[in-house]
């Protein structure tokens, strides 16, 4: 099936922000038509979704050229599950950004960058192509850049540049790695890769091609000894931009893992092994990180660490059971993730500070809110029936089943450590009497009423994803069982693509 | 930097240098050329021209921000892009003119593509040299 | 020529990952800068060198009658120009403007404890 709806969500947040580039110095429609654009290509990527889950995967061949040829898009259920994911999110923080992000950010272009970042994240969801993904990689990277530096305070700009010479370190393995690919193949198509690669005699250069992935990719997603960069600089930009990147920036480096891993380099052994005693390194550095850190995002910058393990080693388990759970733990993490770091915005607005010592009291003052919030912390934590709570279990028996003993324990250990950070996170600043009253600036208090909601409303909508995911398991499972037996038997996305 | 003969000089490459990106821009679908290095022409001879008269005077000379290029050239691209899906086809397959016009050539979404590129390409480089420039006076 | 340019690469890449790991920023600049060229020569290299024989069939033809040079390599080394120039434009831009403010070039000035007024 040929089909142009596939890259409808594309266009529309590259459209969107053309408009708003043409929008320079006002804020007013700039706002407007980003919450407008966002929630269009919600709408397109329900359609999409429904289509795929309804049917088979569909492709799209860009300027009709034939598949091995020239670039193709592919949506698999995968693809467009991210999609949606994405857009909802996408859809969150541009309805968090319209109160949360300060009038001089967006005199500075804060929402075309936005949809520039988010058109990004769908392409690379979406490409069948392997350079086109690393052209996709670059739209964000650079997007992710101005975002991260926006404003210009000391703090994020030293931010940045640890986060720029990382990230641009990433991309130069990447494109190594094409190079090499491209050298040993002959081809850039990621299905027509699938067919040629696994044929190759000299398999020490394949394995050489797929370390370069998995360190550029590595990079990106933040695992074991490449992860420095991460909480050393998602603490610095205004809130609503670290949603985005807690959310889905190091989410699109685990699914470049997933795709590459799963359909052109076949883990053998080796690979294998090392994705997993990464995995337990990764939790382990990121769950000790989490405990000892008092800043809010901060922890959650740790946390994200932590749980990135435990998808990688769903990956490195390599059964039907340990992918299921890691993809349904990637539904999961996207909508949490994103949530959090809008929730340590709010906390932001309410408070003036993000230090969990000066913070305090606000379920005193804001019950409602705060029990809003306990859902989502809820969820992160893995409270049956919660959302976190089913992939773990699907996780631990992949472990189990394997005899993966030792990622066993670190998932428990993570997960409880994850579970004594949030308790602590509730009690400190829900639950402990404010420290110093007179000297709070409240700022949520004295906005009105359509602000408040702008803040609000997004978390709301974030949490009611989580609800929905951690209390109709069985729809989410079958999602993730269908993903999950496509990447272990990849047939049928060749055949879709190169029409053999 | 105040030198005569740049400055004389770049008064008359000002106008062969843009002639001359226009030319490569034209020729640029089946010959060496395009919308990206024709671009890099143009903003050179602007460039060219600020070094011999000072950024404030090419600016004067360009009277619109270098900025406000960028989403008109973009604009271009993306609906050339987009054109080929309102007749049913996939995005960005080449539509074409079926003659050839006389000095230009063909006519079809790839050169309108160029123009768009050609655009940014002045808005951006022009945009990060000013404000480079700007910034260090 | 095969030689000659894997010797380029090695050294390209050595001297970038070399700079990279020095705690000046303009080291740091130079050596992404450095890599990134070793890329796109390693790219360049794995295309299969072809001298002289543009992938381009001549008037009246329709298939390729000699080897030709592979195009591909050189549209993805043109492509990572572009977007190399672009990164490098705002690294020199980030690290100009962090050097206004911290006033030194070295790397390890770059904690300034928390503060906070985001």
């Amino acid at each position: 099936m040929i089909d142009n709806q596939i890259i409808a969500t594309v266009l529309v947040h590259l459209f969107i922000a053309i408009l708003q580039l043409g929008f320079w110095r006002k804020t007013v429609p700039q706002r407007v038509l980003s919450i407008g654009g966002s929630f269009i290509s919600l709408i397109f990527a329900i359609k999409l979704f429904t289509k795929v889950f309804n049917g088979d995967i569909l492709i799209m061949h860009a300027a009709n050229w034939e598949a091995p040829f020239g670039i193709v898009f592919v949506a698999d259920l995968l693809s467009s599950t991210l999609v949606l994911l994405t857009a909802i999110a996408a859809l969150a923080v541009s309805i968090f950004s319209a109160t949360g992000i300060g009038r001089q950010r967006i005199l500075y272009g804060y929402f075309p960058i936005f949809h520039f970042l988010v058109m990004g994240l769908n392409g690379a969801f979406l490409t069948g192509d392997i350079f086109n993904l690393y052209v996709f990689f670059e739209v964000i990277i650079i997007s992710s850049f101005v975002l991260m530096t926006l404003g210009g305070r000391k703090a994020q700009l030293e931010g940045a540049v640890k986060y720029m010479a990382m990230n641009i370190l990433a991309s130069t393995f990447f494109l190594t790695g094409i190079g090499l690919l491209y050298g040993i193949s002959g081809s850039l198509n990621m299905a027509d890769l699938a067919l040629i690669v696994p044929k190759i005699e000299n398999r020490a250069i394949v394995d050489i091609t797929a370390t370069f992935f998995l360190i550029g990719f590595g990079i990106k997603s933040a695992i074991f000894p490449l992860y420095f960069w991460l909480p050393s600089s998602y603490h610095t930009p205004p809130s609503a931009v670290a949603a985005i990147f807690g959310g889905l920036l190091t989410k699109v480096g685990i699914y470049a893992l997933f795709r590459v891993f799963t359909l052109i380099f076949i883990p053998n052994e080796f690979i294998r092994d090392l994705l997993l005693v990464l995995s337990i390194l990764t939790i382990l550095t990121g769950a000790f990180g989490a405990l000892i850190k008092t800043n809010v995002r901060r922890l959650f910058s740790y946390l994200i660490v932590c749980h990135i393990g435990f998808m990688i080693g769903g990956l490195g388990m390599y059964s039907k059971l340990a992918i299921l759970g890691a993809v349904f733990y990637l539904i999961h993490d996207i909508m949490v993730k994103t949530n959090l770091f809008l929730i340590a915005g709010l906390i932001r607005q309410m408070r003036g500070s993000m230090d969990m010592k000066k913070l305090g009291g606000l379920y005193a003052e804001y019950p409602k809110i705060s029990l809003l919030i306990a859902i989502v912390l809820f969820s992160l934590a893995g409270i049956p029936p919660l959302s976190g709570f089913w992939p773990k279990i699907y996780l631990l028996q992949g472990a189990f089943e394997n005899a993966h003993y030792l990622y066993a324990g670190a998932l428990i250990l993570g997960s409880f450590i994850t579970l004594f950070v949030i308790a602590k996170f509730w009690s400190e600043v829900f639950w402990k009497k404010s420290p110093d009253p007179d000297t709070i600036e409240d700022k949520f208090k004295d906005l009105i009423g359509i602000r408040k909601i702008a803040l609000i409303l997004p978390i709301c909508i974030l949490a009611a994803s989580s609800l929905y995911i951690g209390l109709n398991a069985e729809i989410i499972i079958q999602v993730a069982d269908r993903i999950s037996s496509e990447m272990l038997n990849t047939t049928p996305y060749i055949q879709a693509v190169l029409g053999k | 930097m105040k030198s005569t003969i740049l400055q004389t000089a770049s008064r008359y490459l000002l106008p062969i240098l843009l002639l001359f990106s226009f030319f490569l821009l034209l020729r640029g679908h089946y010959f060496p050329g395009g919308g990206f290095v024709g671009g890099l022409v143009a903003s050179i001879a602007f460039v060219l021209h600020s070094f011999a008269h000072g950024t404030n005077e090419t600016m004067k000379i360009l009277r619109y921000k270098p900025l406000s290029l960028i989403p008109i050239g973009l604009g271009i691209s993306a609906f050339s892009m987009f054109m080929p899906a309102i007749f049913g086809l996939p995005v960005m397959t080449g539509l074409w003119l079926e003659h050839p016009i006389p000095v230009i050539g063909m006519i079809g979404t790839a050169l309108l593509f160029d123009i768009g590129i050609y655009l940014v390409v002045i808005g951006v480089v022009l945009t990060i040299l000013f404000t480079i420039s700007l910034s260090s006076d | 020529m095969e030689l000659l340019l894997i010797l380029l690469i090695g050294v390209l890449y050595a001297t970038g990952i070399y700079l990279i790991l020095r705690r000046s920023m303009v080291k740091l600049l130079l050596g992404i800068m450095l890599l990134g060229n070793g890329t796109n020569m390693l790219i360049f290299l794995l295309g299969n060198i072809t001298k002289g024989k543009p992938p381009i069939i001549s008037d009246g033809l329709k298939v390729f009658q000699d080897i030709y040079a592979d195009p591909i390599p050189q549209a993805l080394i043109l492509t990572a120009i572009v977007i190399s120039f672009g990164l490098t434009s705002f690294a020199i831009v980030l690290l100009k403007r962090v050097y206004a403010l911290i006033n030194t070039d070295d790397l390890d000035n770059l904690n300034t404890p928390e503060d906070e007024d985001i």
